[in-house]
């Protein structure tokens, strides 16, 4: 009966799990393997060269500049659009007038495809014409500004379409969490005398605790994943302004061919994923330690 | 007073989040001389939309997408099913071990793994094909947990009282716990849709023919191209790629929310 369960088992989990070793644990451990060979040319196959791959790596400025621009766009992105998306929870979920419309117009980024929205973005913020320029020269009577042109604005331009993608989506978490706190709790508050603000303090944020890590997780995920609208609005540019490690990675293996040095570059990407799961495991094996 | 001011900056902030949508609707409707001049009385033209449609092969581009988005969501509910149904309720040797193998995938997603996919794939003959741009997708770590927490919620003395009626275990599955997770199914289903009509960059390596294209690359290639600058008719693209979604996230927004909510992702 027992041996009769796990064969059982290991039916039902076997066709994902050939799809899973297949395209997931595979190509993790090949990339390690890969970023050791040479890329492979048309009368020169791969050659075992070692750690070569990561020294070329490490004298490339495009590559630290890559990872230094993916920094801050993780340190933007990540705190901008989970505060963002609290709050539009909360308002949301309070009694304000037309919410079912606000939530909508809060979530209506998240089913757009990114590449629309890039084309949308870019049309924005076109010098002059865009309606960026057209607002900040109506308000402040600056001049026409090359938004994605110049070193200082592009990556600040990447970074708030992507808080404007990702917002809603976070939203959607918080309201689920803000609903399933028992109005009990609240009621108790309120008949406490505590303010408005400090109910928000010591009773919701709290209990919001579990589902800000769920999203932080998935924020931190996206923050070297969502690269999509780069790819077509700035290609990285100008001067690699906004280049990312993903969107490197695609330069290098698909663009140059080169796929030694994309591997290797795979190699740092995943072993900054590998870490911030491991920090996660972590928090949430003390976390379960205390309840 | 502080009521009121609230209200506003929520407002003002549903204003900026919807004001690109707007603008391109603007452009896409109205002759491209009117692109950046706002005019209540400006003529209202279709001519945009079948400019566009007419530029690039957005039927079959739409039909690529049809297909892989049904395909690997067709794929992903059957294997997540089995899969999900095997760690909520079976106990042997080692699951907890081949469970957190699973849930690696929700780190380390397949967009990451690019050049190795490539190679797999090239491996397999099977570049610039739909199959090759859902298989990685297939076994989703998402759905596998998702079914998981919800099937392992199912009481058991249902479960019990069906195997004394003389059920085995598949009949089970798809008779006591398929139908009960219906919601969660349903957020699932949703989720992966918008996912796979959205993706870009996998779709973007892995094809490069008319025949294979989804929606995303294919708008990409055709703005990116001798459009020039005509904002109307890119415009009209945008929004026309965006259509089905779009509309079916607003006739079934109570339905994507709450199914979000039901499926108890925290």
């Amino acid at each position: 009966m027992k041996d009769r369960t796990t064969l059982h088992a290991w039916l039902m989990l076997s066709p994902a799990l050939l799809l899973l070793v297949a395209f997931t644990h595979y190509p993790a451990v090949a990339t390690l393997w890969h970023a050791l060979f040479s890329t492979p040319r048309a009368n020169r196959p791969a050659r075992f060269v070692g750690l070569d791959n990561f020294r070329f790596l490490a004298e490339d400025p495009i590559f630290w500049q890559a990872l230094w621009n993916n920094l801050v766009y993780a340190v933007a992105t990540i705190p901008i659009s989970v505060g963002l998306a609290l709050l539009m929870a909360l308002w949301v979920n309070g009694k304000l007038k037309g919410r079912t419309a606000l939530r909508m117009a809060y979530f209506t980024p998240t089913v757009l495809p990114m590449i629309a929205v890039a084309n949308l973005w870019l049309f924005f913020f076109t010098p002059d014409y865009g309606l960026l320029d057209r607002a900040t020269q109506f308000l402040f009577g600056w001049g026409p500004t090359n938004w994605l042109g110049s070193h200082e604005t592009a990556l600040g331009a990447m970074i708030v379409v992507a808080v404007w993608k990702e917002a809603g989506f976070f939203m959607i978490f918080y309201l689920a969490a803000l609903q399933a706190i028992p109005p009990v709790l609240l009621e108790a508050a309120a008949v406490e005398g505590a303010s408005r603000a400090r109910i928000l303090w010591r009773v919701v944020l709290p209990l919001l605790g579990p589902t800000t890590l769920f999203i932080l997780v998935n924020a931190v995920i996206n923050a070297f994943r969502l690269v999509d609208h780069i790819i077509v609005m700035t290609r990285g540019g100008p001067d690699n302004a906004t280049a990312l490690l993903l969107t490197y990675i695609y330069e290098l293996g698909f663009r140059f061919w080169d796929t030694a040095s994309a591997s290797a570059m795979t190699v740092v990407l995943l072993a900054i994923l590998a870490t911030v799961a491991a920090v996660q495991f972590l928090v949430v094996e003390r976390r379960t330690h205390y309840q | 007073m502080s009521r009121t001011l609230e209200t506003l900056a929520a407002w003002l902030l549903g204003l900026l989040w919807i004001a690109p949508l707007a603008y391109a609707l603007w452009a896409a409707v109205h002759p491209s001389m009117y692109a950046t001049r706002f005019d209540l009385l400006a003529p209202l033209t279709f001519d945009n939309f079948t400019a566009a449609w007419a530029a690039a092969p957005f039927g079959r581009y739409f039909l690529n997408t049809f297909l892989l988005v049904t395909s690997v969501l067709a794929a992903q509910l059957v294997l997540c099913t089995l899969a999900g149904f095997a760690f909520a309720r079976a106990k042997f040797p080692g699951s907890g071990l081949l469970f957190g193998l699973v849930l690696l995938q929700l780190m380390i997603l397949p967009d990451v793994l690019l050049v190795e996919n490539y190679r797999t794939m090239r491996a397999l003959g099977l570049v610039d094909t739909i199959l090759a741009i859902g298989l990685p997708y297939m076994a989703s770590a998402f759905g596998i947990f998702l079914l998981r927490q919800t099937f392992k919620q199912v009481p058991k003395e249902l479960d019990d009282a069906a195997r004394v009626e003389g059920c085995g275990t598949f009949r089970i599955l798809m008779r006591v716990y398929v139908p009960l997770a219906r919601p969660t199914y349903l957020a699932y289903g949703l989720t992966s849709v918008s996912f796979h009509w959205n993706n870009f960059l996998w779709p973007l390596v892995i094809t490069n023919t008319v025949e294979t294209r989804p929606l995303t690359v294919g708008l990409s290639v055709f703005a990116s191209t001798d459009q020039g600058i005509d904002w109307s008719i890119i415009s009209a693209a945008t929004l026309m790629t965006s259509a089905p979604l779009l509309l079916g996230f607003l006739l079934f927004q109570r339905q994507f929310v709450q199914s979000f909510m039901r499926a108890g992702i925290r």
